[in-house]
């Protein structure tokens, strides 16, 4: 029996039953950018930028189980118009200042920025008070730069077994909170081998004292478009 | 309180709910009511209890806008900040009642006494403005009774000994049809149902056309059918009580007049789907109604139409819990609605899987409005038939509406479904009326060369609220009140609705300021779009509505605001001096910068 398959920006793109878009067209070595999936989880549907339009309608491409014969659109300039409005909203609303950022060229914030050909914030910034937890002896925590894609949430509650981390607060206001009455990453049963402390797409989950080892220029995504790393063959961490 | 007086009152609590963390949210409500805020050693006390991991507890405490984790005043007042609120005076009486009471709001007195802020639309638009006092709901406030309220304040009077007729709540009812006029006794419904057996009795729903009253108009029969035959064991009925959408209060006025109605449309959803428990998630403004809603409850558990083996149908066992909402308009979602039940934060869920396959706990669950629930009792007395033959060709029925605003009789109208705007205009006494909002917030504006159209899903579809404005009113005011609604009221979880309903907020406050530029108006247009197709749930693709409407039919309104420039920065270079004059001291013209607009070409 032949597999079924949808067509991805006009190309035929094979899949398994219940697959979702996303992870059909990345087994197929195609990329639809994405922030808060991961391929060790399932799919969460909060940074909408997998976004694509299949009959008219926009969806998220991680949460919609691909069908026989359906249209999908995603490399398209409409589709990547939206993208880098959504990209412009998370900029503007944390601080992100890349080139003092430890993170900078290992960044899948930055990095889609390129990539989407993000050239300006367009939008106002909030300027948000996130102040820094310095407080553990291996690891910092700059909230400044949260996303909110919740994967270290899920990495400590599903991998580590722990929940050092969890969302409060709603809205424009909703902040990552650590499982410490003190408030203090110090005061949790976090390790700095922990699964959590590794899977941040962004700058906020920081080992010490490893500042600049690898010198900018000379980063992941420097040396290759996320586009590219972000494929299958090439993610080695996972 | 000191941690071990919080320890005991934490053990007290979980005896109340069983110790089950689904009840997390209810048990939050409850242990918040002795010092009116939850102190973090109050959250470590019940999550080591609850073996929950502190950060869950936080987590579910920073998301409902009832819950505090920082101090707030022994008496904690919060005004309704709906627009008919607003139009009826509410900020000039908050403002009396700051200046009496020596405070700001969002702030708490000094003495710890009082804190006042504006809460989001209480469901009182017909007999407003309203404030919530430690929850408990204030009407048809006005000068008098502020004064009133302040010297209750300052003589530190236990809410319970206040004058009860503060309290006295109207059930400004002024047209009915079949439901409102129905009298049938309890159980009556339940018995016809019971006589037709399951299948018989969701066929009769089937050829009834009935449709989800609370705006979304889904098929009440597909839902339930699909319920049904889910495979599981325990099926669930939510009746959804969270009437959070601005200018609405008609699911107010049925559980306050008409309970009966509303337990036995539950029943009557469980006899179809097979359902052996029930919830009542009413919304937290609500409060004051629990009492009864509890006394009626018990009233049918005595009466045999709740409990075991209802109306003597072997097998036929039902029950109904109330859980409370917390201030979290987002709850209305069914699946966040669903999430909240469980005790978690109020995120809608990634839907499939619906709700009547993975519901309440994973169980197969129908979510009802408190409307169609209660208009379930019309079908079982009278048949689906008869049922059927109101209303029009898609919407069969009748169709509660709450109105409120600009208009003589302000109430609960019950009409059949295809009654033209102009016809409710005209039965509350609404002249020379600029625009009508049906729908609420999320809902539809319109303008007077709409007022032919009617209320149906095939036209103009709502939830029930039908908002007045007349030829005073200012339109944009009307939509800057709903989008700041919004972005108050946005769960956060996904990006467009979490930074652009803010975006949006912060754009429409730079219009009123009477900085917007054209630039402006079109970056609105940009937003609206976003919103509208990459937004999570309804709540984000709604909240650009009242604006594209008000962009489309009153467009005059937007553009007052505009400076007369190509673009003009968000950026205040004067404002941003603001500190600098504060700390100087200084306040002449030199220390200003003055902001020239571009001549204008």
């Amino acid at each position: 029996m032949s597999q079924p398959t949808f067509l991805l920006d006009g190309q035929s793109v094979p899949f398994d039953d219940g697959q979702m878009i996303l992870e059909a067209a990345r087994a197929a070595g195609r990329y639809i950018p994405h922030l808060c999936w991961h391929p060790d989880f399932p799919p969460h549907g909060s940074c909408k930028l997998c976004v694509v339009k299949v009959a008219g309608r926009h969806v998220s491409a991680c949460a919609t189980p691909a069908r026989a014969g359906a249209e999908v659109e995603s490399d398209t300039p409409e589709i990547n118009t939206e993208r880098r409005t959504l990209l412009q909203m998370l900029f503007v609303e944390g601080n992100h200042f890349c080139p003092a950022c430890e993170k900078s060229g290992d960044c899948q914030l930055q990095a889609m920025a390129y990539d989407l050909e993000m050239t300006t914030p367009r939008f106002r910034h909030f300027f948000p008070d996130r102040p820094v937890d310095a407080s553990h002896p291996e690891v910092l925590l700059d909230f400044n730069r949260c996303i909110y894609c919740e994967l270290c949430v899920r990495a400590s509650r599903e991998q580590d077994g722990k929940a050092v981390f969890a969302l409060t607060g709603r809205g424009i206001n909703k902040k990552l909170a650590v499982n410490a009455e003190s408030g203090r990453l110090a005061d949790t049963d976090f390790a700095a081998n922990d699964k959590a402390a590794h899977i941040c797409p962004v700058g906020v989950i920081l080992k010490k004292r490893v500042g600049f080892a690898v010198p900018i220029g000379e980063r992941t995504y420097d040396r290759a478009p996320l586009h590219e790393v972000a494929l299958p063959k090439l993610e080695g961490d996972t | 309180m000191a941690l071990g007086a919080w320890n005991a009152r934490v053990d007290d609590v979980l005896k109340r709910f069983g110790g089950r963390p689904e009840h997390l949210l209810q048990m939050l409500i409850a242990l918040q009511e002795t010092e009116n805020w939850l102190p973090p050693e109050a959250l470590t006390a019940l999550a080591s209890a609850l073996k929950l991991p502190r950060a869950r507890v936080e987590g579910v405490v920073g998301f409902y806008s009832f819950l505090h984790a920082q101090p707030v005043g022994q008496y904690r007042l919060l005004f309704s900040d709906n627009i008919i609120d607003r139009m009826l005076g509410s900020e000039a009486l908050m403002a009396r009642l700051c200046h009496s009471l020596w405070l700001a709001p969002g702030q708490v007195s000094e003495d710890g006494l009082v804190s006042v802020d504006v809460t989001s639309c209480t469901g009182l638009g017909d007999q407003g403005p309203a404030m919530l006092v430690n929850g408990r709901a204030i009407a048809a406030l006005n000068e008098d009774r502020i004064d009133i309220i302040c010297e209750l304040i300052r003589q530190k009077l236990a809410l319970d000994a206040w004058p009860a007729e503060l309290f006295e709540l109207e059930n400004t009812i002024h047209q009915r049809d079949a439901l409102l006029s129905c009298a049938a006794q309890p159980g009556d419904a339940l018995q016809a149902a019971i006589a037709m057996g399951r299948d018989a009795w969701l066929s009769q729903v089937q050829v009834s056309r009935l449709r989800g009253r609370g705006g979304a108009g889904f098929t009440t029969a597909v839902k339930w059918l699909a319920c049904r035959d889910a495979p599981a064991t325990e099926k669930i009925v939510v009746c959804n009580a969270d009437e959070g959408e601005p200018g609405t209060f008609k699911d107010r006025v049925l559980l306050n007049a008409h309970a009966d109605l509303v337990f036995e449309g539950m029943t009557l959803a469980a006899w179809a789907v097979g359902a052996r428990r029930g919830f009542l998630y009413l919304r937290g403004e609500y409060l004051n109604l629990r009492p009864a809603l509890e006394a009626t409850l018990a009233r049918r558990r005595a009466e045999g139409w709740l409990g075991a083996s209802i109306g003597g149908a072997a097998g036929f066992d039902f029950d109904i819990e109330i859980h409370l909402g917390a201030g979290a308009y987002v709850c209305g979602e069914e699946t966040a609605l669903l999430e909240s039940l469980e005790g978690k934060r109020g995120t809608p869920r990634i839907r499939p899987p619906f709700p009547v396959t993975h519901g309440y706990l994973g169980l197969p669950t129908v979510v009802n409005n408190v409307e169609t629930l209660a208009k379930c009792c019309l079908i079982a007395l009278n048949g689906g038939a008869a049922f059927a033959a109101t209303g029009t060709a898609q919407s069969a029925g009748t169709k509660l509406l709450s109105v409120s605003g600009d208009c003589e009789r302000p109430g609960i109208y019950e009409f059949p479904f295809g009654v033209t705007v102009r016809q409710v205009l005209d039965a509350c006494g609404a002249t020379d009326t600029l625009a009508v909002q049906v729908g609420g917030a999320a809902g539809i504006t319109l303008a007077p060369y709409e007022f032919g159209r009617r209320v149906a899903f095939e036209d103009v579809p709502t939830a029930g609220a039908f908002m007045v404005f007349n030829d005073t009113r200012d339109m944009f005011e009307v939509a800057h009140n709903f989008v700041r609604f919004f972005a108050h009221e946005s769960c956060g979880f996904c990006t467009p609705c979490r930074v652009g309903t803010s975006l949006l907020a912060g754009t429409l406050d730079k219009l009123a300021e009477g900085k917007g530029s054209p630039a402006d108006l079109l970056e609105i247009e940009d937003l609206d779009r976003l919103l509208k197709q990459a937004s999570h749930c309804g709540l984000g693709s709604a909240a650009p509505n009242p604006v594209i409407d008000g962009l489309q039919k009153f467009r005059p309104a937007y553009e007052r605001h505009l400076m007369h420039a190509d673009f003009s920065p968000a950026f205040d270079l004067d404002g941003a001096l603001r500190r600098a004059r504060q700390i100087t001291g200084r306040d002449d013209a030199g220390a200003h910068l003055p902001q020239q607009p571009e001549a204008s070409r």
